[in-house]
Protein backbone atom coordinates (compact mmCIF):
# COMPACT_ATOMS: atom_id res chain seq x y z
CA UNK A 1 0.00 0.00 0.00
CA UNK A 2 3.04 2.36 1.05
CA UNK A 3 4.86 1.17 -1.88
CA UNK A 4 1.90 2.22 -4.56
CA UNK A 5 2.16 5.91 -2.84
CA UNK A 6 5.05 5.94 -3.13
CA UNK A 7 5.43 4.55 -6.64
CA UNK A 8 2.49 7.08 -7.64
CA UNK A 9 4.22 10.02 -5.69
CA UNK A 10 7.32 9.18 -8.14
CA UNK A 11 5.36 8.58 -11.47
CA UNK A 12 3.54 12.19 -11.01
CA UNK A 13 6.72 14.35 -9.23
CA UNK A 14 9.21 13.15 -11.80
CA UNK A 15 7.39 13.22 -14.59
CA UNK A 16 6.17 16.80 -13.65
CA UNK A 17 9.52 17.42 -12.60
CA UNK A 18 11.58 16.35 -15.38
CA UNK A 19 8.83 18.15 -17.87
CA UNK A 20 9.32 21.72 -15.85
CA UNK A 21 13.08 21.22 -15.83
CA UNK A 22 13.24 20.73 -19.88
CA UNK A 23 10.59 23.65 -20.30
CA UNK A 24 13.13 25.47 -18.36
CA UNK A 25 16.03 24.32 -20.62
CA UNK A 26 14.30 25.49 -23.55
CA UNK A 27 13.17 28.95 -22.16
CA UNK A 28 17.20 29.13 -21.10
CA UNK A 29 18.30 28.05 -24.77
CA UNK A 30 15.71 30.63 -26.58
CA UNK A 31 13.28 30.00 -29.35
CA UNK A 32 14.60 29.19 -32.67
CA UNK A 33 15.26 32.16 -34.75
CA UNK A 34 12.33 31.08 -38.03
CA UNK A 35 10.17 27.68 -37.72
CA UNK A 36 12.12 26.17 -40.73
CA UNK A 37 13.96 22.77 -40.56
CA UNK A 38 17.55 24.08 -40.43
CA UNK A 39 17.02 26.57 -37.64
CA UNK A 40 14.76 23.95 -35.50
CA UNK A 41 17.37 21.23 -36.11
CA UNK A 42 20.03 24.21 -34.36
CA UNK A 43 17.96 24.84 -31.76
CA UNK A 44 17.30 21.38 -31.25
CA UNK A 45 21.61 20.80 -31.09
CA UNK A 46 21.45 24.13 -28.66
CA UNK A 47 19.13 22.66 -26.79
CA UNK A 48 20.40 19.22 -25.89
CA UNK A 49 23.25 20.83 -24.75
CA UNK A 50 21.63 22.29 -22.10
CA UNK A 51 22.00 20.56 -18.10
CA UNK A 52 18.00 21.16 -17.48
CA UNK A 53 17.53 19.16 -20.26
CA UNK A 54 19.86 16.18 -18.87
CA UNK A 55 18.11 16.95 -15.43
CA UNK A 56 14.44 16.42 -16.93
CA UNK A 57 15.33 13.28 -18.99
CA UNK A 58 16.20 11.14 -16.19
CA UNK A 59 13.49 12.20 -14.46
CA UNK A 60 10.92 11.64 -17.08
CA UNK A 61 12.31 8.32 -17.56
CA UNK A 62 12.14 7.26 -13.94
CA UNK A 63 8.64 8.21 -14.15
CA UNK A 64 8.12 6.27 -17.21
CA UNK A 65 9.67 3.15 -14.91
CA UNK A 66 6.97 3.72 -12.29
CA UNK A 67 4.24 3.65 -14.55
CA UNK A 68 5.11 0.30 -15.87
CA UNK A 69 5.67 -1.19 -12.73
CA UNK A 70 2.40 0.40 -11.62
CA UNK A 71 0.81 -0.92 -14.54
CA UNK A 72 2.09 -4.43 -13.46
CA UNK A 73 0.57 -4.21 -10.51
CA UNK A 74 -2.80 -2.44 -10.83
CA UNK A 75 -5.29 -1.97 -13.48
CA UNK A 76 -4.71 0.46 -16.36
CA UNK A 77 -8.14 1.88 -15.48
CA UNK A 78 -7.02 3.00 -12.42
CA UNK A 79 -3.24 3.73 -12.80
CA UNK A 80 -4.10 5.77 -15.70
CA UNK A 81 -6.74 8.16 -14.24
CA UNK A 82 -4.55 8.83 -11.40
CA UNK A 83 -1.60 9.36 -13.33
CA UNK A 84 -4.28 12.40 -14.88
CA UNK A 85 -3.21 14.39 -11.69
CA UNK A 86 -0.34 15.48 -13.31
CA UNK A 87 -1.82 17.79 -15.14
CA UNK A 88 -3.04 19.21 -11.69
CA UNK A 89 0.39 19.03 -10.45
CA UNK A 90 2.42 20.25 -13.39
CA UNK A 91 -0.03 23.40 -13.55
CA UNK A 92 1.20 24.18 -9.88
CA UNK A 93 5.01 23.48 -10.82
CA UNK A 94 4.52 26.13 -13.81
CA UNK A 95 2.46 28.65 -11.41
CA UNK A 96 5.13 28.42 -8.69
CA UNK A 97 8.50 27.05 -9.79
CA UNK A 98 8.39 28.72 -13.38
CA UNK A 99 6.50 31.75 -12.46
CA UNK A 100 3.38 31.27 -14.95
CA UNK A 101 0.47 33.38 -14.76
CA UNK A 102 -2.12 30.69 -14.47
CA UNK A 103 -5.36 32.14 -14.95
CA UNK A 104 -8.87 31.41 -13.64
CA UNK A 105 -9.33 30.34 -17.19
CA UNK A 106 -6.96 28.26 -17.45
CA UNK A 107 -7.39 26.37 -14.61
CA UNK A 108 -11.21 25.04 -15.64
CA UNK A 109 -9.29 24.13 -18.82
CA UNK A 110 -7.22 22.31 -16.85
CA UNK A 111 -9.24 20.37 -14.41
CA UNK A 112 -11.42 19.24 -17.06
CA UNK A 113 -8.42 18.09 -19.31
CA UNK A 114 -8.02 16.07 -16.01
CA UNK A 115 -11.27 14.84 -15.15
CA UNK A 116 -11.39 14.14 -18.95
CA UNK A 117 -8.45 12.01 -19.08
CA UNK A 118 -10.05 10.17 -16.43
CA UNK A 119 -13.27 9.42 -17.53
CA UNK A 120 -11.41 7.95 -20.97
CA UNK A 121 -9.20 5.55 -19.63
CA UNK A 122 -11.99 4.39 -17.01
CA UNK A 123 -14.45 4.12 -20.67
CA UNK B 1 -1.60 40.82 -37.65
CA UNK B 2 -0.58 41.73 -34.02
CA UNK B 3 2.04 40.07 -32.22
CA UNK B 4 -0.09 38.40 -29.99
CA UNK B 5 -2.29 36.76 -32.90
CA UNK B 6 0.91 35.62 -34.78
CA UNK B 7 2.28 33.92 -31.16
CA UNK B 8 -1.79 32.31 -30.80
CA UNK B 9 -1.50 30.83 -34.04
CA UNK B 10 2.30 29.63 -34.47
CA UNK B 11 2.13 28.38 -30.94
CA UNK B 12 -1.55 26.35 -31.76
CA UNK B 13 0.00 25.41 -35.08
CA UNK B 14 3.24 23.42 -33.51
CA UNK B 15 0.88 22.26 -30.96
CA UNK B 16 -1.46 20.78 -33.77
CA UNK B 17 2.03 18.91 -35.50
CA UNK B 18 2.91 17.85 -32.04
CA UNK B 19 -0.57 16.16 -31.44
CA UNK B 20 -0.67 14.88 -34.79
CA UNK B 21 2.74 13.84 -34.78
CA UNK B 22 2.44 11.77 -31.83
CA UNK B 23 -1.37 10.39 -32.27
CA UNK B 24 0.24 8.98 -36.25
CA UNK B 25 3.11 7.91 -34.45
CA UNK B 26 1.58 5.55 -31.70
CA UNK B 27 -0.98 4.11 -34.46
CA UNK B 28 2.25 3.42 -37.07
CA UNK B 29 3.38 1.39 -34.11
CA UNK B 30 0.57 -0.24 -33.00
CA UNK B 31 -0.08 -1.38 -36.99
CA UNK B 32 3.60 -2.41 -37.28
CA UNK B 33 3.17 -4.30 -34.00
CA UNK B 34 -0.01 -6.13 -34.88
CA UNK B 35 1.99 -7.31 -37.98
CA UNK B 36 4.59 -8.33 -35.87
CA UNK B 37 2.81 -10.27 -33.74
CA UNK B 38 2.11 -11.07 -30.02
CA UNK B 39 5.54 -11.05 -28.57
CA UNK B 40 6.30 -13.99 -26.76
CA UNK B 41 8.50 -13.31 -23.01
CA UNK B 42 11.10 -15.90 -23.91
CA UNK B 43 14.80 -15.14 -24.73
CA UNK B 44 14.14 -16.94 -28.33
CA UNK B 45 10.74 -15.06 -29.06
CA UNK B 46 12.38 -11.60 -27.73
CA UNK B 47 15.20 -11.99 -30.52
CA UNK B 48 12.48 -12.96 -33.26
CA UNK B 49 10.73 -10.51 -32.10
CA UNK B 50 13.62 -8.01 -32.42
CA UNK B 51 14.88 -8.64 -35.72
CA UNK B 52 11.27 -8.36 -36.60
CA UNK B 53 10.58 -5.09 -35.46
CA UNK B 54 13.66 -3.75 -36.85
CA UNK B 55 13.13 -4.96 -40.30
CA UNK B 56 9.28 -3.19 -40.51
CA UNK B 57 9.02 0.02 -42.28
CA UNK B 58 5.96 1.01 -40.15
CA UNK B 59 7.68 0.79 -37.03
CA UNK B 60 10.33 2.76 -38.00
CA UNK B 61 7.92 5.07 -39.78
CA UNK B 62 6.22 5.17 -36.41
CA UNK B 63 9.36 6.28 -34.75
CA UNK B 64 10.23 8.86 -36.88
CA UNK B 65 6.45 10.60 -35.95
CA UNK B 66 7.27 10.41 -32.71
CA UNK B 67 10.86 11.91 -32.85
CA UNK B 68 8.89 14.83 -34.64
CA UNK B 69 6.59 15.13 -32.17
CA UNK B 70 9.77 15.34 -29.09
CA UNK B 71 11.07 18.25 -31.96
CA UNK B 72 7.86 20.35 -32.12
CA UNK B 73 7.15 19.78 -28.16
CA UNK B 74 10.64 21.48 -26.99
CA UNK B 75 10.28 24.14 -30.16
CA UNK B 76 7.33 24.87 -28.35
CA UNK B 77 8.02 25.18 -24.69
CA UNK B 78 10.97 27.30 -25.95
CA UNK B 79 8.19 30.14 -26.06
CA UNK B 80 5.23 29.34 -24.58
CA UNK B 81 4.03 28.41 -21.05
CA UNK B 82 4.52 24.57 -20.29
CA UNK B 83 0.80 25.00 -18.68
CA UNK B 84 -0.52 26.06 -22.15
CA UNK B 85 1.26 23.24 -23.91
CA UNK B 86 0.36 20.46 -21.42
CA UNK B 87 -3.65 20.55 -21.63
CA UNK B 88 -3.97 21.61 -24.80
CA UNK B 89 -1.52 18.55 -25.86
CA UNK B 90 -4.23 16.22 -24.20
CA UNK B 91 -6.37 16.89 -27.40
CA UNK B 92 -4.31 14.24 -28.80
CA UNK B 93 -6.77 12.11 -26.61
CA UNK B 94 -9.40 13.29 -28.40
CA UNK B 95 -7.81 12.82 -31.88
CA UNK B 96 -6.93 9.25 -31.30
CA UNK B 97 -10.30 8.62 -30.63
CA UNK B 98 -11.25 9.67 -33.76
CA UNK B 99 -8.27 8.11 -35.78
CA UNK B 100 -8.52 4.65 -33.32
CA UNK B 101 -12.59 4.92 -35.28
CA UNK B 102 -11.42 5.56 -38.57
CA UNK B 103 -8.17 3.66 -39.42
CA UNK B 104 -8.43 0.99 -36.75
CA UNK B 105 -12.05 0.70 -36.98
CA UNK B 106 -11.59 0.20 -32.47
CA UNK B 107 -15.36 0.41 -31.08
CA UNK B 108 -15.41 4.42 -28.85
CA UNK B 109 -17.66 3.58 -25.65
CA UNK B 110 -19.99 6.56 -24.96
CA UNK B 111 -18.05 7.14 -21.56
CA UNK B 112 -14.87 7.39 -23.61
CA UNK B 113 -16.62 9.62 -25.60
CA UNK B 114 -17.90 11.83 -22.77
CA UNK B 115 -14.29 12.28 -21.80
CA UNK B 116 -13.17 13.33 -25.24
CA UNK B 117 -16.11 15.89 -25.29
CA UNK B 118 -14.72 17.25 -21.39
CA UNK B 119 -10.81 17.00 -22.97
CA UNK B 120 -12.23 19.40 -26.04
CA UNK B 121 -14.42 21.71 -24.31
CA UNK B 122 -11.19 21.90 -21.15
CA UNK B 123 -8.52 22.41 -24.35
CA UNK B 124 -10.58 25.12 -25.39
CA UNK B 125 -10.60 26.94 -22.41
CA UNK B 126 -6.59 27.31 -22.11
CA UNK B 127 -6.66 27.99 -25.77
CA UNK B 128 -8.68 31.15 -24.92
CA UNK B 129 -5.43 31.86 -22.61
CA UNK B 130 -2.56 33.74 -23.39
CA UNK B 131 0.17 31.30 -25.10
CA UNK B 132 2.91 32.76 -23.23
CA UNK B 133 2.72 34.91 -19.49
CA UNK B 134 6.63 35.31 -18.86
CA UNK B 135 9.25 37.11 -20.52
CA UNK B 136 11.73 36.70 -23.34
CA UNK B 137 13.86 33.35 -23.04
CA UNK B 138 16.21 33.66 -19.77
CA UNK B 139 19.83 33.51 -21.75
Amino acid sequence: MIQDKLLFAVLILGGTGGEIAVTYGMKVTGEPSELRPVAVLKFLGRAICSGWFWLGVPLMATSFYALLVLLSWKPVSYVIPMSAMSYVVGTLGAKYILGEDVTAARWMGVCLVCAGVAIVAVG
Amino acid sequence: MGHERRLRIKTLLVVLTMVLCADIGDILLKRGMTQVGAVQLTWPGLVQAFHLTIFNGMIWTGIFFLAAFLASYMTVLSWADYSYVMPAGAFGYALLALLAVVFLHESVSPKRWLGVMLICVGVLLVGQTKPRTTGEARA
